[in-house]
């Protein structure tokens, strides 16, 4: 078949102008696609910045403890070296004396000596790890939550210097083999990049609590700081709270109730 | 010019070949770093900067110290520095490249790097110091190949590269002004935390770039046809007499601060490092010597008779040179991070694979700086003869 220019200029744009129609429709189709496979979920729990208060008079026992630090380890696929050099924490315990330096004294309670303080990322409002990251790869997220995007990093650990609270850990090397067992749910990382709590967001979005809190028996809790009703605003309210540092102008928003004698 | 470089005797491609074996040495290790991880070295959770983030900070100070030889020449038009701010341009070009270099065998995921340029974040302190140390290697590359091409051709340098030679002087300082900023800006890092940081830099970059530039005039004497001139060297020699003195007494008051105030956290990584804490003290004896050989090079300096002698200033100037090399190559570094946030003392060393990668890096540097300082001898050698007949 021959075909004149005429016919085959007609032709052409015809095709051309469906081509791009579809193409239009079919993008459109997809975005909402995408984005309703990304929009909130119903369920999730929302707050203008999640804070947590540790209420240390209601860990009595060792299981206590190591019961919210498993919880919290695995599911977010912590891997155990084995070693304090290679060592990857999320929470993790320390004396009272390490967890608030400065604060101790040599006449303090042998109790408060010797009771092991969680220690976890405070979601700081004012937090210099954010501020130093060169590619934006730690974040603050609008409910209030330091992120930390395992994609992003590249590894260059100014957010480790810049915590004043060790809450970073590194993966100096490949951490897959060290998991005890892989939760499908939680992505595992890569070598190379910084890693820290990060308030389960994972869990906040389908409507849990973290891990740690649900495990606490009532020792971790955990809310809206911004908003007057919530739990945690109420124990603030009735409770006198420290938070780690605060003298630092980071604005940590985990809170610690020591309490007293009742810790005997 | 760069065919001058093509052509040289069997010692200069001998010195060439062993520094390229020995970066590619390094470069075999490098690799094995880049596939296991940086758990290679001996960085931890808690020191999780060492050897090369401190070889970085020592080096952006060499880079700097060029200004100490441009800024006399062409603001001053001291004469006696046209001879060597070649000298001073070419050993930044090298230092810059090495800082970069070692800022890249210390990341954690290498192939990432250009998310610093695809997610620019001007809040953070290490975004200014890519653009300015880019900047620095980018002015001094143009400015140094520029005047010298003029040299080759016995003509006067172009006019327009005297906004760039001044925005060189200015721009000099402002390196490791930044670099500084990484460390001072910090909340939880009571060593680091000090307003006179980004000063202490500034004195020691200028006493240990200089005294650098010392021993390469005199090696560059000793092996080519081409002078620097006694009075250049003695120049230097002053300059880096004032600028240790500096040195010296900038750490005198970081010392008083820390030890009036009374304040623990500020004394405890000095005690760290010089007296040791809890126990651990695998820093002191390395300490120690950068103070002995500060307090030993500043005699020898202050001594007119033994700064005018050329042995003993050469003596003086490898005792400043390895002193802050020390200093600010390695102590300043550590110090930072031991004792750690919880006022807990995890000590850290290097490991072997660790030090053959940064002597491997040193190595590139000096192979890129052999070759430029043989480009730029030559073509003042030639200059010269042609001016003689």
């Amino acid at each position: 078949m021959k075909m004149n220019r005429r016919d085959f200029l007609k032709l052409t744009g015809t095709g051309t102008i469906l081509g791009l129609a579809g193409l239009g429709l079919f993008e459109r189709v997809t975005e909402e696609a995408i984005a309703a496979q990304f929009s909130k979920d119903a369920k999730a729990l929302n707050a203008k910045r999640w804070a947590m208060i540790v209420d240390l008079r209601k860990f009595k026992t060792e299981e206590d403890y190591r019961r919210i630090i498993n919880a919290c380890h695995s599911v977010h696929n912590v891997p155990d070296f084995g070693n304090p050099k290679d060592e990857i924490k999320w929470l993790w315990t320390d004396t009272y004396e390490h967890s608030f330096p400065g604060q101790e004294h040599e006449f303090m309670p042998e109790w408060l000596e010797k009771k092991p303080i969680p220690l976890l990322c405070n979601h700081c409002a004012n937090p210099p790890c954010v501020r130093v990251c060169p590619v934006k790869a730690t974040f603050k997220s609008p409910d209030g939550i330091t992120q930390q995007d395992y994609h992003r990093c590249i590894g260059c650990r100014f957010c480790m210097a810049a915590c004043p609270y060790g809450a970073r850990s590194f993966n100096w090397r490949d951490p897959r083999p060290f998991i005890k067992k892989t939760n499908n749910e939680f992505p595992t990382r890569t070598k190379g990049v910084v890693e820290k709590c990060n308030f389960c967001t994972e869990r906040l979005a389908k409507g849990l609590k973290p891990a740690c809190v649900e495990e606490s028996n009532g020792a971790l809790i955990f809310g809206d700081l911004m908003d007057p009703d919530s739990e945690v605003r109420q124990v603030l309210r009735k409770d006198f709270t420290i938070r780690r540092k605060a003298e630092l102008g980071t604005q940590p928003s985990v809170f610690y109730i020591i309490g007293g004698s009742e810790n005997v | 010019m760069f065919e001058k470089a093509l052509e040289g005797s069997k010692r200069y491609w001998t010195w060439l070949i062993i520094l390229a074996a020995i970066s590619g040495i390094g470069t075999l290790y490098y690799l094995k770093q880049f596939q296991f991880g940086l758990g290679l070295t001996g960085l931890s959770r808690d020191v999780s900067w060492g050897l090369y983030i401190g070889q970085f900070t020592f080096l952006v100070g060499v880079a700097a110290s060029a200004v100490m030889v441009v800024l006399p020449y062409y603001l001053h038009n001291y004469k006696v520095f046209g001879r060597i701010t070649i000298l001073g341009e070419f050993l930044a070009i090298p230092s810059v490249i090495m800082c970069m270099l070692f800022i890249f065998v210390d990341m954690g995921q290498p192939t990432r790097i250009l998310n610093v340029l695809l997610h620019p974040t001007p809040r953070s302190v290490l975004f200014w110091d890519s653009v300015v140390l880019g900047g620095y290697l980018f002015l001094n590359l143009l400015v140094g190949w520029t005047v010298l091409h003029a040299e080759k051709k016995e003509i006067a340098p172009p006019k327009w590269i005297k906004p760039f030679i001044y925005l060189s002087i200015i721009w000099a300082p402002s390196i490791h002004t930044v670099t500084a900023f990484i460390y001072a800006g910090l909340p939880g890092r009571h060593f680091w935390l000090t307003a006179i940081m980004a000063a202490r830099f500034l004195a020691s970059a200028f006493s240990s770039g200089p005294a650098l530039l010392i021993i390469l005039a005199m090696i560059i004497r000793r092996y080519t046809k081409f002078d620097p001139g006694k009075e250049a060297i003695q120049a230097l020699g002053k300059i880096v007499t004032y600028f240790m003195l500096t040195n010296v007494f900038f750490m005198c008051l970081e010392l008083f601060t820390a030890f009036y105030s009374g304040i623990p956290g500020h004394q405890h990584p000095f005690k760290y490092l010089f007296t040791g804490l809890e126990g651990h003290g695998r820093l002191v004896p390395l300490m120690w010597t950068s103070a002995i050989l500060a307090i030993f090079s500043l005699i020898l300096l202050l001594n007119p008779a033994t700064r005018k002698n050329e042995r003993t200033l050469a003596v003086a100037s490898a005792a400043v040179f390895i002193s802050l090399w020390i200093e600010k190559g390695f102590g300043l570094i550590i110090g930072g991070f031991v004792p750690n946030p919880f006022e807990k003392v995890f000590e850290y060393w290097p490991t072997a694979p660790e030090t053959i990668i940064t002597i491997g890096v040193w190595a590139t540097g000096f192979l890129i700086l052999t070759i430029l300082y043989k480009i730029a001898t030559t073509v003042k050698q030639e200059v010269g003869e042609s001016a003689h007949h």
